[in-house]
């Protein structure tokens, strides 16, 4: 009976992904689904129009004050520093780049540019920007934009980037980092009038459009120019988004405040939104049935993970959950004894069974995971994961009991030696490693010790291959294949495997100088066919899901693939 | 000393015959006496009377016997998951119910209470000798010997604690050692400072004096003067030094610190089981509860013990 | 003059346990796995080579040792390695007054009605007030922090409905913070007061203070409540230290911004700058409230001598 009915609640999710979550910002889904095809202008002031068409119909509340929790602090609003999903949140309603998304079409739609050209062999983008201005009154320019890339790229920056590398896709950006460039007028961006910019990319990139509008593209004042400190008073920080800082006091509270110079400040009826800093996720829900927020719950915050089927079942209609473009998985250190035999990782990851973990221990209603990419993410036309099923091998305790046995034939054990399963704090993680360690004992008879590791500990060993197995996820950074694959290649950054295959290595290189959309969904696939399915460097578990609380009265809110949230076209109702 | 040749030179000039036996040894007299009985066997006596204090010293010694022998009367184990019986209330089954992963919370609060006891009273013994014998010395030499012993203990205080923890457990084995280790290294201090006021409070009292000048050495006037003087307040801080610890644990757990999993102490069961307490009750309760009593058979035994002990409250 | 010399000694004192306890915790500190710069999605090599050249992490620890001293003695604890460009002060700053509020109240609340509880058990020792004032006390004591928190938010700021969840804006975001940081201090200072004013009431100078015919009021106000208080002295000085730097337990679970959840979550993020900043604010603190104790002992006891008894 239950089986049943969360196999029904999965159907159900597999359609759901990539359109709208139920509750929220379901009203104005319809009509925006047929305006991406060309970005122009007039697309956006439909857009707009729509919104207010919605709301004509509901009357607004008199006090359009958001109240949301962040889980987290963001560190810094500096664009330039930003690197966490929180500071993403605010920083999206206090800029806006060249692009905004459009998260129910996943689509990048014109933001402070108000239209682009592209040049044929996709390297050459000429951005027009509409009349847009700062919180202060200046006008944007195209030179804001190249200041702010400069000062991204400039490795003197006070301090430099983290996330410079967000720009490497841009001619000589690299180079220009580590100073095998020296003069910035040859990395590809300028300022061709105060209106025009034009950016030069290294290889032709599918996503770019979309990148446009991550924090790290996002324009910068002028008077940020040397004075380090800009970005942690409210007073020095001058915007060109929907909101601005109005109120900051580290650990207690955040406000940000409708911007009447914001471009598009029409289609902006949020007047203020208040930001409560808690990270308990008891607390958090507490506070929702409280009446003290409107929204609960991922990716801003976080709800108990254990009574998560009774909200659901306690408020039907302000529950939603949305698949994202995120995994959760187990890694292998491939280089060392026994894990580096395939047979035996082969082994480990058919011999669970994801659905029961999923049902009875992460209760998120997460889809199981027989593949790296997560569904949401694009393909050459359509969604990746509905082209290519992630078929690549399944959960069959016979079948592994006999790799088992052929594996530790051929590293001469007779049986698998105790191993570490290493997680890092979270009640979350512990949980499903030790139902995953009881599954491993149960079907296969071997033995799991799992180890719990504060966070930079974990990382340190992770990253050092100090480990056999650990856990791990990995969300989207763009919307395309590509930012899950290329991590798996000889030496990369983010390779915690040990994994070296120049057959996958050519793959991707081959995919990333590729603009024919249809043979590099090819090579995607293939070169996960090779990961999972032939070497099994890593042991998918679920993909990620949202879920999350939003009163009734609230509408407008929405989530793009990746999990990430735009506020800024939000709106309450009375009530 | 001196007094005792005193006595022997009186002694000289008299015959023997001059003196008749009144059953009183009077080199003794500086001495805390009333009857034969050791200060220990009469607070023990008194002790006895106490039923509130008699009935927590029973109640603690049902839950210490069920820590030790209640994990093996049942067919489940702390440790092995049923994902198909999560959450389950008690039943005649599950005695406590089943926990988020389907394990018996029966056996696991009473595993946990073995392993909470265990963190609980180590810690508080270690606690009890470093800090009394620290806190004695510091106490009763004062000066520059207490200056240096106290700045050392202060600055050990201020180093916090979190970052020590840590380190702990990246260098040694999570295990439990470690984590009593952990809550030790501290831990004593507190314990010592009490001692070290007491001590300084009592070392200029009359009868503290009165036994100084009639030559009781240093050694002497700490073990039977000063230190049993300030039992009451010992007894008091380690009454709470086992609570603390096992507190303690709980708050390491907290910070995910705690015992590694899958292994269970009543701190970290109640931890787990704190979102959503209203929803499974019987996963909070059973532990929480547990905890509770006792805490609270170690302050209302302590509390007696500290009357029996206290030579002040005689009547 | 004993004064003057007395102050000064400990003054310098201090001072040496202050450098003692920072290079202590620097070098513990540095001694843990991961830096402020580890992340999970990690930055390229020559971005991470930028960034520790930027804060002088690529130098030999003794010299980044000596260049932390040198600064600290100039009165500079630094920017935050994560909270970009943030000054530590003024970290610090923000978040202990969010602790101090909700710890001064804490404190006053506890002293308040624990020596009151003290009091009341052991003037009528063996009576029915002293079982209740000490089976109250005992229930403070026998009951997690985290659990009294998340029963007293369930009850009284859901189900009553009385007090905010969470947040520390207006004067009813106290209430709950308050009885549940205070709930275990009370306890331990109604136990302690009970059991030195036993002792006191029992003494012999209280009994010839009778005899000598002083009134109740007199007796308690002169001699019971001032030797009594004494362990309790002893007692509120780490205890002041301890509550206004702020309970991690009880900030997070109401979601108060305080120096305590910020000294976790640096720790976690070895945000160096911030965690000794923490360190010497929380080190200063607790000399202080000891030094301040101690001076406290000398005029509520004048049997405490100023030289510290030499004569032992």
């Amino acid at each position: 009976m239950k089986k049943s009915k969360s196999l029904l609640l999965m159907i159900a999710l597999v359609l759901v992904i990539g359109t709208v979550l139920a509750g929220c910002g379901g009203n104005n889904n319809n009509a925006n689904s047929g305006n991406n095809a060309s970005p122009t202008n007039a697309a956006a002031t439909d857009n707009a129009g729509t919104n207010t068409g919605t709301a004509g119909e509901e009357t607004l509340a008199a006090d359009q004050t958001l109240r949301i929790n962040l889980s987290a602090e963001p560190p810094t609003f500096d664009p330039a520093q930003a690197q966490d999903s929180q500071a993403n949140t605010v920083l999206k309603t206090m800029y806006e780049g060249l692009t905004r998304m459009n998260d129910e079409t996943g689509q990048a739609e014109p933001g402070i540019a108000e239209s682009w050209e592209i040049s044929a062999d996709g390297l050459v983008y000429t951005f027009k920007l509409r009349d847009a201005v700062w919180s202060n009154g200046d006008p944007v320019e195209a030179v804001d934009f190249v200041n702010a890339w400069k000062r991204v790229l400039d490795p003197n920056t006070d301090p430099t980037a983290p996330y410079a590398y967000q720009l490497y896709y841009l001619k000589n950006a690299e180079e220009y980092y580590t100073k095998k460039v020296a003069d910035f007028n040859e990395v590809g961006v300028k300022a061709v009038d105060a209106k025009t910019l034009e950016v030069t990319l290294k290889a032709p990139t599918p996503y770019f459009l979309g990148l446009l509008s991550f924090y790290t593209y996002y324009p910068v004042h002028k008077s940020v120019e040397g004075n380090a400190k800009w970005a942690t008073s409210k007073d020095t920080m001058i915007t060109n988004g929907a909101f601005t800082l109005t109120e900051w006091t580290t650990g207690q509270s955040l406000q940000v405040t409708k911007n009447d110079k914001y471009w598009d400040a029409a289609s902006i009826k949020l007047s203020k939104i208040d930001f409560s800093l808690v990270n308990s996720g008891a607390t958090e829900l507490l506070s929702y049935k409280n009446g003290e927020l409107d929204r609960a719950g991922a990716p801003t915050g976080d709800l108990p993970s254990d009574q998560l089927p009774i909200i659901e079942k306690e408020l039907p209609n302000e529950f939603n959950r949305k698949g994202i473009a995120s995994v959760y998985y187990y890694e292998f250190n491939v280089t060392e004894k026994p894990f580096s035999n395939a047979k035996i990782r082969k082994a480990l990851a058919m011999s669970i069974n994801r659905q029961a973990l999923i049902d009875n221990v992460t209760l998120g209603g997460q889809l199981p995971a027989f593949g790296f990419v997560p569904p949401g993410i694009a393909g050459a036309d359509g969604e990746y994961r509905t082209a290519i099923k992630d078929s690549y091998f399944t959960e069959d305790v016979e079948a592994a009991k006999k790799l088992l046995a052929e594996g530790l034939a051929e590293e001469g054990l007779d049986k698998l030696p105790t191993f570490e399963l290493s997680y890092n704090t979270s009640e979350n993680h512990k949980k499903i490693a030790l139902a995953i360690a009881d599954m491993w004992k149960q079907n296969l008879g071997v033995d799991v010790q799992t180890v719990n590791q504060e966070w930079a500990v974990f990382i340190d060993n992770r990253q050092n291959l100090n480990y056999q197995v650990a856990r791990a996820g990995w969300t989207a950074d763009y919307n395309d294949p590509m930012t899950f694959l290329d991590m798996w290649v000889t030496g990369g950054g983010n390779n915690d495997t040990g994994y070296a295959n120049p057959e996958y290595d050519k793959l991707i290189n081959d995919a990333k100088v590729s603009s024919d959309l249809a043979a590099r969904q090819e090579m995607f696939a293939k070169a996960e066919q090779m990961a999972i399915g032939d070497d099994m460097i890593l042991m998918p578990i679920y993909y990620y899901t949202n879920n999350s609380l939003t009163k009734e009265y609230l509408k407008g809110i929405t989530l793009d693939f990746s999990g990430a949230i735009d506020l800024t076209r939000g709106y309450l109702l009375e009530h | 000393m001196a007094s005792d040749n005193n006595l022997v030179s009186v002694e000289a000039n008299l015959k023997p015959e001059d003196f008749r036996k009144v059953g009183i040894d009077e080199r003794q007299a500086e001495v805390i006496q009333r009857e034969s009985l050791s200060a220990w066997r009469d607070a023990w006596q008194r002790l006895r009377q106490n039923k509130l204090a008699m009935t927590a010293l029973g109640i603690l010694g049902l839950i210490i016997l069920s820590a030790i022998f209640m994990p093996f009367i049942s067919k489940y184990n702390y440790y092995s998951n049923d994902l198909m019986n999560t959450n389950k209330p008690p039943s005649s089954d599950h005695w406590f119910g089943t926990d988020d992963l389907g394990r018996d919370i029966f056996v696991r609060t009473w595993y946990g209470a073995r392993i909470s006891l265990l963190v609980g009273l180590a810690a508080a013994a270690i606690d009890l000798i470093i800090g009394v014998i620290y806190g004695g010395i510091m106490g009763y030499f004062g000066g520059r010997v207490d200056n240096i012993m106290n700045k050392f203990s202060e600055i050990l205080y201020s180093i916090p604690y979190l970052l020590v923890v840590i380190l702990l457990l990246v260098v040694m084995e999570p295990s439990l050692g470690t984590i009593i280790l952990a809550l030790t290294i501290t831990g004593w201090i507190n314990m010592s400072w009490i001692v070290r006021g007491e001590i300084m409070q009592l070392k200029n009292r009359e009868f503290v004096l009165a036994s100084r000048s009639m030559g009781a050495g240093s050694k002497r006037l700490l073990f039977r003067h000063l230190l049993p003087n300030a039992v009451g307040p010992i007894i008091v801080t380690i009454t709470l030094s086992v609570p603390n610890a096992i507190f303690a644990e709980a708050f390491l757990s907290f910070l995910g610190l705690g015992v590694q999993a899958p292994i269970s102490s009543l701190g970290s069961m109640i931890n787990d089981s704190l979102t959503g307490w209203l929803y499974y009750p019987w996963r909070f309760l059973f532990p929480a509860v547990l905890v509770s009593l006792i805490m609270l058979s170690f302050n209302i035994f302590g509390d007696g013990l500290r009357d029996a002990l206290d030579p002040k409250l005689k009547k | 003059m004993g004064m003057v010399r007395y102050i000064a000694n400990k003054l310098f004192y201090m001072l040496v346990s202050l450098f003692v306890l920072v290079s202590a915790t620097f070098f513990l500190m540095k001694a843990i796995p991961g830096d402020p710069f580890t992340s999970e999605k990690k930055v390229p090599p020559e971005i991470k080579a930028r960034l520790y050249e930027q804060y002088g992490l690529d130098k030999p620890l003794y010299h980044q040792y000596f260049k932390y001293l040198g600064d600290i003695a100039q009165g500079d604890l630094g920017v935050s390695m994560k909270r970009l460009n943030q000054d530590v002060s003024h970290l610090i700053g923000q978040t202990f007054s969010a602790s101090l509020k909700l710890g001064a109240v804490a404190i006053v609340v506890s002293v308040i009605v624990g020596v009151v509880l003290g009091m009341l058990a052991a003037l009528y020792h063996r009576k029915f007030i002293d079982s209740a004032a000490m089976v109250l006390a005992v229930l403070g004591i026998a009951v997690p922090s985290f659990v009294v928190a998340s029963v007293l938010q369930y009850v009284f700021a859901y189900k009553f409905g009385w007090f905010p969840v969470s947040g520390f804006k207006g004067p009813l975001n106290y209430f709950l913070p308050v009885a549940a940081l205070s709930a275990q201090p009370i306890a331990f200072i109604a136990r302690l007061t009970r059991s030195s004013m036993l002792e006191v009431l029992n003494a012999d100078y209280i009994k010839t203070a009778k005899a000598k015919g002083l009134s109740w009021i007199q007796i308690l106000s002169k001699h019971v409540l001032r030797n009594g208080i004494l362990p309790v002295v002893t007692y509120i000085g780490p205890m002041t230290a301890n509550v206004v730097t702020g309970s991690v337990v009880i900030e997070q679970i109401f979601g108060i911004g305080g120096i305590g959840k910020q000294f976790v979550e640096a720790i976690g993020v070895r945000d160096y700058t911030v965690i000794m900043g923490i360190t010497i604010f929380y080190g200063v603190l607790l000399m202080l409230a000891r030094f301040i104790t101690d001076i406290a002992y000398v005029f509520i006891d004048p049997r405490i001598k100023l030289s510290g008894g030499k004569e032992g």
